[in-house]
């Protein structure tokens, strides 16, 4: 059966026009890619409240924070590469440090940016935020989420930022699902009891099929979906440490400083002695190259995961 | 307009030496800070705050009070001293600059100091920050006016000239720069560390209305600011011609007075010189 797709970048740019009615005093900025982030839904809806800011990405948060010392709810868009680590000075000095209500909604995050190569798949932007006080991190794994999440976004005061990857992205909830989520809440997708896999954004729906596979070897797998990586959902992870028997991680970034880190150090410091893996990228630049094979190539395919869970279950 | 009150002009030079004054003895208690743009930018802050902004100490989240952004935060004792002289917090409070358990950070943070607008202290974020806060003002049809002092040093960083397109791009003449031109940085002279000049044209490449006067005569500080409100279309950079250390003779244009305190002998030579100073505005 194939999936239906949709692409988490269109439901950033719809919900923003739907939210531009809701709030008067949301304001958008872009870097010159507004085509590609699709802010320029609202640019068109609310020209006065879109500020097309130019190839100049420091600039533009600085200027999103002092928008929002005015009161404005400010989202700020472009590549995850160069929403953070380019301008990760500006974030922690004007936003993080500030606690200013800005919104750093980054796409193509991940490696899924695909044919672009290392220079633009950023696998570390979780890692950079995550370690900034105030900061909430998420990381929406597909169209129906994101929607939510930036509803979330808008609605509670403080500094966040939401990354999401380029490519069209499996619905894994039905449009209007959802409507109970919360900041720092993971979700049980599904659930098992011999594995638990914890993943974010895209790997979620990489965890799912993953969950079918070991199915055929009668192997019950638990998937969470952890769209908040800060402030992380430490009681889901401890009672699915305590429910099944091994944990999985798995995430479209480096295994350094993203979900997997964060879930390690809850564990390590409750003292689990759960049989544990980070799956995501292992310390490494990748490569140009279609999205699958990337994800093949560099062990975060659903065969990979299953394999991997098997070991760990042995 | 050219001709002010000659009292105006000397209870603001008054303020000013006590500023000064303020300064020395908080680095001096702290033993550490910044004196010599600390100094430099004494008399354009204080026109700012004493004759020209509008503002209400005791109402600092006013959404209609003129703003003042230091972009070049390790000048913020003097930013400190003006604002609890104002009123906007205990003058007590600048006794215990840098110290712990206390308000006043060694660099401007908004959160928790009345009067302070943007946290700073990484260089070259102020502009861009001010360019927001201007557009804010543009969208909610305000009237009030955003001023940011940047050094000059400063102004080698590559957002300064990010944030100097957008202004003129938005065409936002409710902004004001000032530039504290004391020709020093850290490593020597602005111009042998990252050539500079010309700043003039610069500036007015891109796109902005400029103005050069003397940056501690308050009467040239008093009509540039209003020639810079007046302006329509564009932001204006008034360049301020300055001397970093300004009114202690030995801190003058001394490159090794940007991130020294005064030791004790120094302190109280410092202060003696700004006590003959404030005795000679005195007339006394
Ligand atoms: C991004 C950044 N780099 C370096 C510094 C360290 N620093 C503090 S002050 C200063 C020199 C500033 O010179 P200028 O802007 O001319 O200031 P002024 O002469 O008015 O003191 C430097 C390099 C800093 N605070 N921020
Ligand atoms: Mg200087």
């Amino acid at each position: 059966m194939s999936k239906v797709m949709e692409n988490p970048r269109n439901a950033y740019g719809e919900t923003l026009v739907e939210l531009g009615k809701k709030y008067p005093d949301l304001v958008v900025l872009d870097a010159d890619l507004s085509k590609s982030t699709k802010t320029i839904m609202f640019a068109k809806k609310y020209p006065d409240r879109f500020f097309e800011m130019g190839i100049a990405e420091a600039n533009m948060i600085s200027t999103a924070a002092g928008l929002a010392s005015c009161g404005k709810i400010s989202f700020a868009s472009t590549f995850a590469v160069f929403a953070t680590g380019r301008v990760y000075d500006q974030i922690r000095m004007d936003i993080a440090y500030s606690n200013a209500n800005v919104k750093i909604f980054a796409t193509h995050g991940g490696i899924s940016v695909g044919k672009d190569g290392a220079s633009h798949q950023m696998i570390e932007d979780i890692a950079l935020m995550r370690v900034l006080p105030n900061m909430v991190v998420f990381a929406p794994s597909d169209a129906t989420q994101t929607r939510r999440i930036v509803e979330l976004m808008a609605a509670k005061y403080g500094p966040m930022y939401a990354r999401v990857g380029r490519a069209n992205a499996p619905l894994i909830y039905k449009k209007d699902d959802l409507k109970d989520i919360k900041i720092g809440k993971g979700i049980i997708t599904k659930d098992g009891d011999d594995v638990s896999i914890i993943a974010c954004g895209t790997m979620v729906d990489y965890a799912l099929d993953t969950r079918k596979l070991l199915s055929n070897d009668g192997i019950k797998a638990r998937v969470i979906d952890m769209h908040t990586i800060k402030p992380i959902d430490k009681k889901l992870v401890l009672k699915c440490a305590k429910e099944t028997n091994a944990m999985l991680t798995a995430e479209e970034h480096s295994v350094i400083g993203g979900l997997g880190s964060a879930v390690s150090e809850i564990l390590a410091e409750k003292g689990c002695s759960c049989k544990f893996r980070r799956m995501g990228i292992q310390d490494m630049f990748c490569e140009s190259g279609e999205p699958k094979d990337l994800f093949t190539k560099y062990g975060l395919s659903a065969d990979h995961i299953a394999k991997t869970v098997k070991e760990l279950l042995k | 307009m050219k001709s002010h009150n000659d009292e105006l002009i000397k209870k603001l030079n008054l303020i000013a030496v006590k500023i000064r004054k303020h300064v020395i003895e908080m680095l001096y208690k702290a033993k550490s800070g910044h004196p010599g743009g600390s100094l430099s930018a004494v008399d354009a802050i204080v026109t700012l705050y004493f004759n020209h902004m509008k503002h209400n100490a005791k109402k600092p989240d006013d959404p209609d009070r003129d703003r003042f952004i230091l972009s070049k935060g390790h000048a913020v004792p003097t930013l400190y001293a003006v604002l609890a002289e104002y009123g906007y917090f205990d003058v007590k409070e600048l006794k215990r600059l840098r110290e712990i358990n206390c308000m006043l950070q060694g660099h401007p943070e908004c959160r928790h100091i009345p009067g302070i607008e943007a946290s700073t202290g990484s260089l070259g974020h102020g502009l861009s920050f001010a360019n927001g806060v201007a557009l804010a003002g543009k969208l909610d049809k305000k009237e009030y006016n955003v001023y940011v002092m940047l050094g000059d040093g400063e102004t080698d960083e590559g957002q300064i000239w990010e944030a100097a397109s957008a202004a003129s791009h938005y065409k936002l003449n409710n902004l004001t720069g000032l530039l504290d031109r004391n020709f020093l940085q850290i490593d020597g002279n602005t111009e042998d560390v990252l050539r500079l000049e010309s700043v003039r044209e610069r500036w007015s490449s891109f796109g902005w209305n400029v103005i050069e006067i003397d940056g501690h005569d308050i009467r040239q500080i008093i009509d540039a600011l209003h020639e810079a409100d007046e302006r329509e279309n564009q932001p204006t950079m008034i360049i301020l011609s300055t001397v970093k250390g300004k009114g202690v003779s030995f801190m003058e244009n001394n490159v090794d007075f940007h991130g020294v305190p005064p030791n004790e002998l120094e302190y109280k030579l410092a202060i003696r010189e700004l006590d003959t100073l404030q005795r000679k505005l005195e007339g006394i």
